[in-house]
Parts: structure tokens; C-alpha cells; sequence
């Protein structure tokens, strides 16, 4: 490969086996007149090609590394029903406004994948391809998983619907809070604020993506305090209260005995960490639909591949593939906190999550039409560096299905952990009130939030210490699309 | 105790004006209303008395207000609750439920421990009586 000159498909013949290195084109991986089946799986990679390398060609090769190509033809291809076998790449085109990246959609036969294994279909689409040398990146932008495939998988052990059924709280966002320091407090301090948390108003605590079992708390410790709080929190409001309690270890024998022992203690929740692996995964949402269980997912480093738009795997595609695994609730972005998220990304990271079907919505990102068969619904969670002033807006952006977590906006509180969460649960409500009798909350929002706090002073105090805190940068993974002309 | 169960309980509790923007919210977005109350407002009671069946046909929030008014001046001094029900396909459950009565004296828990092998300790959620108070 390397150069520009014209590609001709070899065709079936004793040609095209003969030994030696072809073309991927040439081999069957570029199909231009290729009509996707409504069972294929179809994929959309941003490729950028090294310079000389044609798009089709760079196309072709990564349809062939991520199914069944080698770097040269082999013979034993005739054994197979190689044609049906073979990726094919069926159009690229230029991404709008970013000269030598292609949009490169490829479609895959059902068979290549065994059913309801994210780890297989992982190993193909991703497992190989992305080292590969003509390329200089390779980004997987979204994915198209043929109901057939879909209906293979379990999907979420609780969903939205009964997590809220579960719980009792119905038409407003849950409310959490991770516990801070997220590193340092002994078993009995950090159940402290697990209470204080939940008796002032929210509804879930949190353990931090790397509270584990470390010297200064070990798990059990951890449990059975954070337990005692939920058992009084609940025991002091009459509300069902809730702490994820993060099983994440080292291997899968000790993430069964710490679960184990968060369902003897009646946890109605477990958490663990993206980081533990797509098996893993997958394995805890079968313990959790066992054990009535809600499955809280926290993303712990993600970012380090779905951060850059040429290189990686965009957050909208883990998205997808964790609402087969099975995960109750996903950490998804907040728009407005401190941590990376253009809106219209996290809205298309959230329609994944909670759509019974999603339609193609170029400006969101979603590049294809989804049909999630009936699985059930992943709750979004929003965390990192939000606070009661912005409710108006994360309930503007991101509707009424999502946790929202407040850690420093809760602990951080200049009158106390519980005033902190009394004003967020405030805010909350009245924000919600507010909506359901018609209001304009973009524009009223902060009328609102001071109508609110006249009658609550913590939330007043929450407003005058964070009411002008925003935390705002250039997004770096933004959809480029070119809006469709209207017909009319 | 003042329970925080239902969507509002944070907020003062609503006047009837605020009850009924609430209710024509839930009939304009096609759910179907209904009113339930109880003694019993353990977290885990999920079983509420009906006051009635759902209001499927009723597309008249002073309807609506009639069965809470009903309801609240045949049990004043239980717990009344409005739910609404969505019955599309994927959701086929509750979109909101917000109290609109409770007891002039509300009961309260206390947690029940009962100590076992280890640190474990098996927990209940018991309510205290109110006469005793």
C-alpha cells in the first residue's frame, strides 16, 4: 500500500490466492456497492491515513484487521465461506472541515461474534486495528448493533424504572454525593459523612473510583460503617437511602466476597469501576440480577481514549457497549462541571442510555439509527464539580432520569455536610415544581433558586459560596457534522 | 418527623393551587392520575390504600381535586399521596408521586439493631409509637 493508483478487486479467482501481499481493497474489504443487512453490525471509524495512503485503501485495511485479514493472502481462505467472513468498508467520506481525517463505515456479518460476549465483540472491532502503521490514528465514533445481536444480551439488572420503583422517588433527578476526602478517612469518619449526607437529603453516597481496601480503611470496615449510616439515615427520614458501595479488587474471587457481603448487610447497591474490564463487568451484572441488586459503573479512565477525537473510542460507543453488559447506572458527563463535556456529546451519551430506540442525530453524534429491543434503560449519572446554583441548567440539559452528584457542592458546606445536601435536595424540588407548572427554568432558574432559599438558608448559603463558580473551556470532543438543508 | 417521601417534601407544603398546576402537568403529558393514602408510611409499605381506581378518563383537574379533597377529609390524619401512571411501552409505571396530606403528628422510626457474628448487625426500621411520645 502506499500509493494512489486505481483498485481493482480480485475477484474469486485463482488470482487473487495467489502468494504474495495484495491490497486490502483488492482482497475483498472495500465494497462501495455493498447494502448493509439489518443484522450486520456496522461500525463508523474516523481514520486519519498516513500521507499517500488512500482512503478507501486505509478503509479496507481496517475492515480487514478488525475481522479476518492478514498482511498476506493466505490459501486456507478457500476453506471458509471467506466472502461472508471478510468486514467490508462501504463508504468514507471526508469529515467535514478537518482535511485528511475520513469517516469510514464498515459492515460486519452477525457471525463473526459470539452472542452476548462484549469482551469477543471488543477483540474484534478494537483488538488489533488501532496499532496498525498506515494509519497515523483510528477513532471508533459510534456503532450500529443489529437488534439480533442485541437481544443476546441481558442488559441492565435494574433499569431505570425499577431502580425507581425500587427506591420510591419518582419525577425529579436522584441526588448523590462521593465521600471526600476520597482518600484517607478511617472506616468510622467516613461513615459519618455517609449519614450526615443522606439524613440532610440525598438519596444515594458514594465510595470514589480508588477506595478499595487501602491501609487506613479496609473494606469490611468501610461496610459495616457506611451500613450503620444508611440504616440510620433511612431509620431518620422515612426515605429508602442508599450508598454504592464499590467492590472493585483485584481479582474476581475477592469482587464476589465483597459483594456477597454488601448483600448480607441489605445493600441495595453495588458499585464498581470500569477499570476491572468488560468481563468483569459483565460478570457483576449477572451477580447483581441474582442478588436484586443495582450496578453502579463509575468510568475511571475513560478518558485516556475517549478524550481526543482522531485517536480512540468515542465515550458514546462505551456507552452502547456497557448498556449490553449490563450496568444500572453510568457516570456520563454533566455539561456544565469540571470535567470535560460539550452538550450535544453528553446528550447524544445519554440518549444511548436511556432511549428505547435512538434515531440518527448527527448533531448529537449518533451516526446511526439504535434499536436497543426492549433492554432496559441506563440511569445517567452526573459528577465532578457541580453545585445547587447550576440545578436549572443540568435539569435543562440533561431532563429528570439522571443521578446528580454534589460531593465538595455537599461536603464543602459552610454550615455542614447535612445543610449541603438539604440545599441541593431544595434547590431540586423547586426546580422541578417549578417546570412541571410551566416555567421558563433557562431564563426564571435563578429567580427561582433565591425564591427557594428566602425559606431554606442553607441553600441561600450554598448560592452566595458557589452561585458564581463555572468552569468554562473548549470542549475537545465535539461532533463534526454538516447540518442537513431542510427539504423545504 | 416530618418523612420525606414523594417528589415536594422538601419544599413547605403545597397549597391547593400548587396541587392542581401539578396534577394539569401530569393530564397534559397523558398520564393517568390516582390517589392513595395510608397509617403506614414505612419506606417499604409500597402497597398504599386506593382511594379509588386511577382516574384513567378524567382529563379535568377539578376532577381530580374532588378525589383529594375527598380523601384528605375522609383520612385526615393519614398520609395522601398523588401518583401518575405512563402507560407507553417501556415505561409502564409511575412518572410522579408527591405527597398532599400528612398527620398532624407524624409517626417516627427508630432503627432496630440486633447484634450478630462478627460486627454484622441485622437492622430494622420499626416504628414508634405515637401514643407512647
Amino acid at each position: 500500500m502506499g500509493t494512489r493508483e486505481e483498485i481493482r478487486p480480485a475477484g474469486e479467482t485463482a488470482a487473487r490466492y495467489r502468494a504474495g501481499v495484495l491490497k486490502y481493497a483488492q482482497m475483498g474489504y472495500w465494497v462501495p456497492d455493498y447494502e448493509p443487512r439489518d443484522t450486520d453490525v456496522l461500525a463508523l471509524f474516523r481514520i486519519t491515513p498516513q500521507d499517500g495512503v488512500d482512503p478507501e485503501e486505509a478503509a479496507a485495511a481496517v475492515a480487514g484487521e478488525s475481522s479476518t485479514a492478514t498482511w498476506t493472502v493466505v490459501w486456507t481462505d478457500r476453506l471458509t465461506a471467506c466472502d461472508m467472513y471478510r468486514a467490508k468498508a462501504y463508504k468514507v467520506e471526508p469529515v467535514p472541515g478537518t482535511p485528511g481525517q475520513f469517516f469510514a463505515y464498515i459492515a460486519y456479518d452477525l457471525d463473526l461474534f459470539e452472542p452476548g460476549s462484549i469482551a469477543n465483540l471488543t477483540a474484534s472491532i478494537i483488538g488489533n486495528v488501532f496499532g496498525f502503521k498506515p494509519l497515523k490514528a483510528l477513532r471508533l465514533e459510534d456503532m450500529r448493533l443489529p437488534v439480533a445481536y442485541v437481544k443476546t444480551f441481558d442488559g441492565p439488572p435494574t433499569g431505570i424504572v425499577v431502580e425507581r420503583e425500587r427506591l420510591d422517588k419518582f419525577g425529579r433527578p436522584l441526588l448523590g454525593a462521593t465521600v471526600k476526602p476520597k482518600l484517607g478517612l478511617s472506616g468510622k469518619n467516613y461513615g459519618r459523612v455517609v449519614y450526615e449526607a443522606l439524613r440532610g437529603g440525598l438519596d444515594f453516597t458514594k465510595d470514589d473510583e480508588n477506595i478499595n481496601s487501602q491501609p487506613f480503611m479496609h473494606w469490611r470496615d468501610r461496610f459495616l460503617f457506611c451500613m450503620e449510616a444508611v440504616n440510620r439515615a433511612q431509620a431518620a427520614t422515612g426515605e429508602v437511602k442508599g450508598h454504592y458501595l464499590n467492590v472493585t479488587a483485584a481479582t474476581m474471587e475477592d469482587m464476589y466476597e465483597r459483594a456477597e457481603f454488601a448483600r448480607q448487610l441489605g445493600s441495595n447497591i453495588v458499585m464498581i469501576d470500569l477499570v476491572i474490564g468488560y468481563t468483569a463487568i459483565q460478570s457483576m451484572s449477572k451477580w447483581a440480577r441474582r442478588n436484586d441488586t443495582i450496578l453502579h459503573l463509575h468510568r475511571a479512565g475513560h478518558s485516556t481514549y475517549t478524550r481526543q477525537k482522531t485517536h480512540g473510542v468515542s465515550f458514546r460507543v462505551i456507552s452502547k457497549w456497557m448498556r449490553l453488559a449490563g450496568v444500572d447506572h453510568i457516570h456520563a458527563g454533566t455539561v456544565v462541571g469540571k470535567l470535560e463535556g460539550d452538550p450535544n456529546s453528553v446528550q447524544g451519551f445519554y440518549n444511548v442510555l436511556r432511549e428505547e430506540h435512538n434515531s440518527v442525530d448527527l448533531q448529537r453524534g449518533l451516526y446511526f439509527e439504535q434499536d436497543w429491543g426492549g433492554l432496559r434503560k441506563v440511569m445517567p449519572v452526573a459528577s465532578g464539580g457541580i453545585h445547587a446554583g447550576q440545578m436549572h441548567q443540568l435539569i435543562h440539559y440533561l431532563g429528570e432520569d439522571v443521578v446528580l452528584q454534589f460531593g465538595g457542592g455537599t461536603i464543602g458546606h459552610p454550615m455542614g455536610i447535612a445543610a449541603g445536601a438539604t440545599a441541593n435536595r431544595v434547590a431540586l424540588e423547586a426546580m422541578i415544581l417549578a417546570r412541571n407548572e410551566g416555567r421558563d427554568l433557562w431564563n426564571e432558574g435563578p429567580q427561582i433558586l433565591a425564591d427557594a432559599a428566602r425559606q431554606c438558608p442553607p441553600l441561600k448559603a450554598a448560592l452566595d459560596t458557589w452561585g458564581e463558580i463555572t468552569f468554562n473551556y473548549a470542549s475537545t470532543d465535539t461532533p463534526d457534522f454538516v447540518p442537513t438543508p431542510s427539504v423545504a | 418527623m416530618r418523612l420525606t417521601q414523594g417528589a415536594f417534601s422538601f419544599l413547605p407544603d403545597l397549597s391547593d393551587a400548587q396541587i392542581r398546576a401539578q396534577i394539569e402537568y401530569c393530564l397534559k403529558s397523558g398520564w393517568a392520575v390516582s390517589v392513595e393514602h395510608t397509617d403506614d408510611p414505612h419506606p417499604r409499605n409500597t402497597y398504599w390504600e386506593m382511594y379509588g381506581m386511577p382516574m384513567f378518563d378524567l382529563k379535568d383537574a377539578a376532577g381530580v381535586m374532588a378525589e383529594i379533597d375527598g380523601c384528605r377529609k375522609t383520612f385526615p390524619e393519614h398520609y395522601v399521596k398523588v401518583n401518575a401512571f405512563d402507560s407507553t411501552h417501556g415505561w409502564e409505571s409511575l412518572r410522579l408521586s408527591f405527597l398532599v396530606n400528612r398527620p398532624k403528628n407524624e409517626p417516627e422510626f427508630f432503627l432496630q439493631r440486633t447484634e450478630a457474628a462478627g460486627r454484622n448487625v441485622r437492622y430494622a426500621t420499626v416504628r414508634r409509637d405515637v401514643r407512647a411520645r
